[in-house]
């Protein structure tokens, strides 16, 4: 009902700016986008990358259900591996640019130290970490996104290495070879299962955080 | 639709209502609504990822996916340096027994005659069009230590030696501007590969393997090893080659496969 009464064109704090309606967004509408994209894209590369795993695992006692893959079959899971790859991929260079254009991540993410970590980790560990203002992250929030971010970026890269081992020698060298490359691969999908985990667990715990990555407030 | 031509004359409307509205909008939304809001959200997301496999036989998604895979084949080819050189190994990393593979299981791998053999070349070529084995034989022989990458994900190191296929295809009089080389098998296996892969320096015809002729399992009489490529596109035992710029599929390929299966 709210939103019929914004007439279109006129940004609604332009009538009143100030307490109530104050457009102060925590989370840009740039960060929510590409959030929600990387999300789904992450989610469906997840899925069809367990499938397409399953075909020759690399840990004969880790396997995954097939309620729990996309593709079908092989044929299948490569095909959307390999279509949600540019998705994921376009997304993570709009992210990364848009945050290192900005400056975002130098103000949300920096400084990380040592220090701030233990104080923070020992709070968390005693169940007293405040998370009162979703503006700021604590130590362990900024250690858990800039992990789940290189993450992101070691995964693209030796996905590459495993797909185009031939075209990219350098990064076949860097990954160890064919071979490790497909473990680098693993180890970085089981850290972002991990941190989807954590992530929506906290999320759960303090539901404020979902409203503020859909709607910025 | 009154509401909103109302709000049309800015600063009217809104301007003394604007705040008591958005109060009460804030109240309706207040702790408890907010909460079940995110628990529902996270509910439904949770029931979306449960139907993700459904996605799978839906038409229209498969169409998409079919489209963008021919999108890769596309980047694939740019991607394809025909100068870069696939890496060889020493001969002690060769995979011991190296591993048997098809579509079929090992009890059932055509036994091709050696003395009845006859390669067929067909489609765009001018030179001659069929081939006893001798007749490959007494051809410049090489051979490599290259890694097999399976589209499964193993991959295993072998020893081959034959033929280099440019130097076949020149010699068949073969039209190297065309787009395809089609390849058909004795186990009913086909697939066709990109001009520039069947012209690569390590695109080998291969007769031997390990030093012995190919035995069977890996493809007698002979079998197209592409170092470059995965391994549904080297296809043994090979009767016909056809130069072809008509999109010729494969087996695999026409199931869903991409047709380019670069390395």
């Amino acid at each position: 009902m709210l939103l019929w009464i914004v007439p279109h064109g006129a940004p609604i704090n332009v009538i009143k700016p100030g307490v109530v309606l104050s457009h102060n967004a925590i989370q840009p509408g740039w960060v929510r986008i590409t959030h929600w994209i990387n999300a789904l894209a992450v989610v469906l590369m997840v899925m069809s990358g367990w499938q397409i795993y399953d075909a020759s695992p690399i840990f004969p006692a880790i396997r995954f259900s097939r309620s729990i893959t996309l593709g079908g079959w092989l044929g299948g899971a490569l095909q959307w591996h390999f279509a949600v790859m540019w998705l994921l991929v376009g997304n993570f260079v709009v992210y990364l640019a848009a945050n290192l254009a900005s400056g975002r991540f130098r103000r949300k993410l920096l400084p990380l130290g040592p220090r701030q970590l233990a104080v923070d980790l020992r709070a968390a560990l005693r169940g007293r970490l405040q998370h009162a203002d979703l503006a700021h992250y604590n130590a362990l929030q900024k250690l858990a996104y800039l992990v789940v971010i290189v993450a992101i970026a070691l995964i693209v890269l030796s996905g590459l290495a495993v797909w185009k081992s031939v075209q990219f020698p350098l990064l076949r060298t860097l990954m160890g070879g064919y071979d490790n490359a497909r473990i680098v691969h693993f180890v970085c999908m089981s850290v972002l299962v991990a941190f989807f985990v954590v992530h929506v667990a906290m999320v759960a715990l303090v539901p404020r955080s979902l409203l503020l990555m859909i709607r910025g407030r | 639709m009154t509401i909103r031509k109302r709000t049309n004359e800015p600063g009217s409307f809104l301007a003394t209502h604007g705040d008591s509205i958005v109060r009460d909008a804030q109240r309706e939304l207040k702790s408890p609504a907010r909460r079940l809001f995110g628990q529902r959200l996270l509910t439904l997301g949770g029931i979306s990822l449960l139907s993700g496999c459904d996605l799978s036989n839906d038409k229209s998604v498969n169409a998409a996916l079919r489209r963008i895979s021919f999108f890769n084949d596309d980047v694939q080819a740019l991607l394809f340096d025909p100068n870069k050189l696939a890496p060889t190994y020493p001969e002690s990393m060769i995979t011991r027994p190296f591993p048997f593979n098809a579509y079929y299981d090992i009890d059932d791998v055509p036994e091709v005659d050696a003395a009845t053999y006859r390669l067929q070349v067909s489609g765009l070529a001018r030179g001659k069009r069929t081939w006893t084995l001798d007749e490959l034989r007494v051809l410049p022989q090489e051979s490599q230590i290259t890694r097999h990458i399976c589209i499964e994900g193993w991959s295993a190191i072998g020893h081959w030696g034959g033929v280099r296929f440019s130097d076949f295809l020149r010699r068949a009089g073969a039209d190297t501007s065309a787009k395809y080389v089609s390849l058909r098998c004795a186990d009913n296996y086909w697939t066709s590969i990109d001009m520039p892969t069947a012209l690569h320096a390590q695109t080998l015809l291969t007769l031997t393997y390990d030093g012995d002729v190919l035995p069977p399992k890996y493809g007698f009489p002979m079998k197209l090893r592409m170092p470059t490529k995965l391994g549904y596109k080297n296809p043994k035992h090979i009767v016909a080659i056809e130069i072809t710029n008509r999109y010729p599929g494969g087996y695999w390929e026409n199931q869903g496969y991409n047709w380019f299966g670069g390395s």
